[in-house]
């Protein structure tokens, strides 16, 4: 046993020890990636100097940590996936990657990571390249402050900025992902955390997962994606602090929720989404303190979603509040602020005397018949509209927010 | 023509009424800026202001005002002017007037508050209704000799495209709801100048609710530069079929 310990220990030092740098450089003695990689050992350091360095393929299977001084650039040549890594602790920072070969069978990435943990991917930037980073079957990961930027134009012709598969406690923080299919990819992702990315101009979804439970997304910004952010059967999920914006278009939601269960989707604004939140088969699912402004449809509720409780959030200048497309309602809709709310409050404290009904009739028929919209606003609607109102007899007569706010919510200074 | 022209001008301005709309117009619209801070909001609930009150007043004031000008018409008609000359000559000041009003009454605030999106189109889309009814008025005026009459039709014309013709199109869209409507409905909504001004807005306001491939079809034509060159077309055509026909009616009329 003491032998045992003693050559363990042993081995440790002489291996820290030996922790060596190497530099690779178009002047110097090393001047590939591959032979560095192929030098040296685990626990190494590599650095990259400035310069354009076309490899092809750079397989990583020790404990690395490579770095680039002043942004060297990694070429892929249109050809070519640039970083395969498949160790343990390997850190990957400053290196520029581009142009990597476009491959829909192997899923052609920047920098694609294989049953990992501990890998660290930090202030990278990516042009070009088909996926950015793929991670698969990871866990315990960082990826950090990364810029990922593509042209993406057809869905089959680009991949997704960060794609995750079945991976672990990974933190995904502040990177910028413009113009990919998916701005950031989930799939059998549990207990991970996105914080504070922003995700622009994708072709598809500015953030997409599906079967990722426990997981957390603070403040993200996701604007002017084809077709906002999709959340699909998924439970124990929490939103929160999130920017959608912009989302526009034929099909475009701001957030497209699918089979969610048990989930939080708290302090998050909606700005001018053709539909803020669409929720289908969403059970168990709290939504308070969120914005909703200028969206066409602020929350379109299906009846196929139960239980949910939407309470505390602002409703401002949207055209449809609320739609949905039964009568059955098995949802809570309590004390939020309607702007079109016309009732009254008697005793002045500042909850609305009358119940708000949030669907708006006109909604109801143009759900059901989608070229009504063309007499929305006309003076025949507004005149079936206050007849609805009085009477509903089209409009589900549960669905109703009973204590209405007077005043608009300041989450601002709540969240302070 | 154009001293005839500024007779009945100065005959309208004595009746103080047009003075009195424009107040009514100024005053809306300052109050609606008074109360909201979003211009955006406060362009939607002028542009009911302009789909519903400035068609309506247009046509009940252009058809009251020909039938108190009938003594002067015949008078006139009695020297050695064209019928035409004195027809069309009405039609301008009472338009012209109208026009007028409208510019200063919802205009000049709009411009005093800063131009939002859509403000443009609103300006536009009032003159070419206020235009539109009274065409219509002056046909309602020619159609009979009996002023209630004419005021019955008048509103009659003004009560169909501002409600009954939604019902209808309504319905007709719910009929036919299983079919591809959107060509036809496209097509439908040219027979009423309402609508189209009303669409015209829209597209400048809330276009997120009109995506879906219906609103996406629809936002593609009438969002198009096409489709603008067609509202504001029919919009014209509105205007000058109803003043020709009534032209026509007026010149072989017995007085």
């Amino acid at each position: 046993m003491k032998i045992i310990v003693f050559c363990s220990v042993l081995v440790f030092t002489l291996a820290y020890a030996e922790a060596r740098t190497y530099r690779v450089s178009k002047q110097g003695k090393i001047t590939t990636l591959k032979e560095a990689v192929a030098l040296s050992d685990h626990g190494d350091t590599i650095i990259i100097e400035p310069g354009i360095y076309k490899e092809g393929n750079v397989i990583i299977e020790k404990s690395l940590t490579i770095l680039g001084n002043g942004l060297p650039t990694m070429d892929g040549e249109h050809k070519y996936e640039i970083f395969t890594i498949h160790a343990t602790n390997v850190t990957v920072s400053g290196i520029r990657f581009i142009d990597t070969g476009v491959a829909n069978i192997n899923d052609l990435a920047a920098i694609k990571i294989l049953d990992s943990k501990g890998i660290k991917i930090q202030h990278n930037k990516f042009e070009n390249t088909f996926f950015g980073i793929y991670l698969a079957n990871t866990t315990s990961s960082l990826i950090e402050k990364n810029t990922l930027y593509s042209h993406g134009i057809a869905e089959n012709q680009i991949g997704n900025g960060i794609h995750l598969w079945k991976c672990e406690n990974i933190t995904i923080n502040k990177n910028n992902i413009k113009g990919h299919r998916d701005g950031i990819y989930f799939e059998f992702v549990t207990n991970s955390l996105i914080t504070n990315n922003h995700s622009e101009g994708n072709v598809r979804y500015g953030l997409h997962f599906m079967f990722s439970h426990n997981d957390e997304y603070y403040n993200n910004t996701f604007l002017r994606n084809g077709a906002g952010v999709a959340v699909m059967y998924t439970k124990n999920v929490k939103m929160i602090g999130n920017t959608f914006d912009e989302n526009w278009g034929s099909s475009a939601y701001g957030l497209l929720l699918k089979d969610i269960r048990d989930s939080e989707v708290t302090n998050n604004t909606f700005f001018k989404n053709t539909i803020g939140i669409h929720l289908e088969g969403v059970s168990r699912t709290n939504f308070t303190e969120n914005t909703f402004t200028e969206n066409g449809y602020a929350v379109r509720l299906q009846a196929s979603s139960d239980d949910n409780v939407f309470n505390r959030n602002n409703f401002s200048a949207n055209t449809f509040d609320m739609a949905t497309n039964g009568s059955l309602v098995l949802n809570q809709i309590n004390g939020n602020y309607w702007d079109k709310y016309q009732g009254y409050d008697l005793n002045k404290d500042g909850i609305g005397d009358v119940p708000f009904r949030p669907v708006n009739m006109y909604a109801m028929i143009v759900e059901r018949i989608p070229a009504a919209i063309l007499l929305w606003r006309s003076f025949f609607v507004l005149l079936i509209d206050r007849a609805e109102k009085a009477i509903p007899v089209v409009t589900p007569e549960d669905l109703k927010d009973s204590s209405p706010s007077m005043k608009p919510y300041d989450f601002a200074a709540t969240s302070k | 023509m154009p001293r005839i022209i500024k007779y009945i001008f100065y005959d309208i301005l004595r009746t103080r009424f047009i003075l009195l709309y424009t107040v009514f117009l100024f005053v809306c619209t300052f109050a609606l800026y008074q109360l909201d801070s979003d211009t955006g909001k406060v362009i939607m609930s002028l542009m009911n202001v302009v789909l519903m009150a400035i068609p309506l007043v247009s046509i009940v004031f252009t058809t009251i005002h020909f039938y108190n000008s009938y003594e002067f018409i015949e008078l006139m008609l009695a020297q050695p002017v064209n019928r035409k000359t004195i027809y069309l000559s009405e039609y301008l000041s009472v338009g012209l007037s109208l026009c007028f009003a409208y510019c200063i009454g919802i205009g000049l605030p709009i411009v005093f508050y800063g131009l939002a999106p859509g403000s443009l189109t609103l300006l536009f889309t009032g003159l070419m209704l206020t235009l539109v009814f009274v065409s219509l008025a002056f046909l309602a005026s020619v159609l009979t000799r009996d002023k209630a009459k004419a005021i019955g039709l008048a509103l009659l014309f003004w009560f169909y495209f501002s409600l009954i013709f939604d019902g209808l199109l309504l319905w007709i869209i719910y009929t036919f709801g299983d079919y591809p409507l959107e060509k036809v409905t496209v097509a439908l909504v040219a027979f009423n100048p309402i609508d189209l001004a009303r669409i015209m807005m829209l597209l400048q306001l809330d276009i997120s609710a009109l995506m879906g491939y219906t609103g996406a079809f629809f936002q593609d034509f009438f969002g198009s530069h096409i489709g603008i060159v067609f509202s504001a077309g029919v919009l014209l055509l509105w205007i000058l079929v109803p003043l020709i026909l009534a032209t026509k009616i007026f010149l072989k009329k017995d007085l």
